[in-house]
């Protein structure tokens, strides 16, 4: 049980520094830093047009996009939890 | 590794998918190779996979007032080296680009070397040399993963400083990115590592054996280390 105590104390840490975060940055939505480093490539170069787009589907807002993160979370963390569950089961049967 | 699409000029993006299609090819054959020998590491393979996906939809608030993803590779790298990775970032990349409009089609040479080879690479290499010196199995995944999370994103630094050199200077403008990137993804990589130490757990607990089998453990680490959980 070592390693959960230890993780434990990191996962809270974690939420530390992000309330610390908050804290330093008041107005920050905490947005994505490829964002912000698109940003700082249109800043740089103000000519620069991305040159290629509009090919995959294109989530209409926050909601779908939170909708297809989820799945996409769901979906890794069922097969996760399916295979530990299954060889965890199978090995305490014998 | 989310470089968006469109946002790396010629000649980069072709370098980028240069580099990374024989790794990606080689990962292909490799990962066949594994599956027809080795059938009980299917699931490992599916687990390793899985995490990758868990990871990556993740978007996590950092101190920096940004948030950013993990990436979820330095498992996979662990147990399977980083050609197989590459493979397994090619699918959450193409997923991600296709449905999410994060990344893209064109940028995706770039978005899977750093993500699924240059980090990967780098977990694997500081893994294998950290086991040989005798380091905590534990402690190994956790600096292994979380180097490789780090390092995928001081790479996709570079990638966009060698397109948009600041004011003719490559390094002055992989320092600003560098800036955001990197420092954004110190605690995340902390998490990262965390996380991975503790899946990796359950994965000698269940699949012991098959670590051995992939060089990941020797018999008596592996023995050792299950001892320890009972």
């Amino acid at each position: 049980m070592k390693l959960e105590y230890l993780v434990a104390i990191v996962v809270i840490l974690f939420a530390a520094q992000f309330f610390y975060g908050v804290a330093n940055n008041p107005d920050s939505e905490f947005g994505g830093a490829d964002g912000e480093a698109a940003d700082m490539i249109a800043e740089m170069n103000p000519d620069y047009e991305p040159w290629f787009g509009g090919i995959g589907f294109e989530p209409p807002g926050g909601e779908t996009e939170s909708l297809l993160f989820a799945l996409q979370a769901a979906f890794g963390a069922v097969v996760i939890g399916y295979t530990i569950g299954y060889y965890k089961g199978k090995g305490e049967k014998n | 590794m989310h470089i968006f699409e469109g946002f790396l000029p010629s000649p980069w993006w072709q370098i980028w998918f240069a580099v990374s299609i024989p790794v990606i090819m080689y990962g292909i054959y490799q990962m066949n190779k594994l599956v027809s020998q080795r059938r009980e590491i299917v699931p490992l393979l599916a687990v390793a996979g899985a995490f990758i996906f868990v990871m990556s939809s993740l978007k996590l608030p950092s101190v920096t007032g940004s948030s950013s993803h993990p990436t979820g590779t330095g498992m996979a790298a662990i147990l399977f080296g980083p050609a197989v990775t590459s493979v397994l970032s090619v699918i959450v990349l193409l997923y991600q680009s296709l449905f999410l409009a994060h990344g893209g089609l064109t940028t995706l040479g770039a978005n899977v070397f750093s993500m699924g080879i240059a980090g990967p690479f780098v977990a694997y290499a500081f893994y294998k040399m950290a086991s040989k010196a005798g380091m905590n199995f534990y402690l190994n995944v956790f600096l292994a993963t979380a180097i490789a999370n780090w390092v995928t994103y001081v790479v996709t630094s570079l990638q966009l400083a060698l397109a948009f050199p600041f004011e003719g200077s490559v390094f002055a403008s992989f320092k600003m990115f560098a800036l955001v990137f990197a420092t954004t993804q110190v605690p995340l990589a902390i998490m990262e590592g965390a996380l991975t130490a503790l899946i990796m757990k359950y994965v000698v607990q269940i699949k012991g054996d098959v670590l051995v089998g992939l060089n990941v453990l020797t018999s008596s680490a592996a023995t050792k280390l299950r001892e320890a959980m009972e």
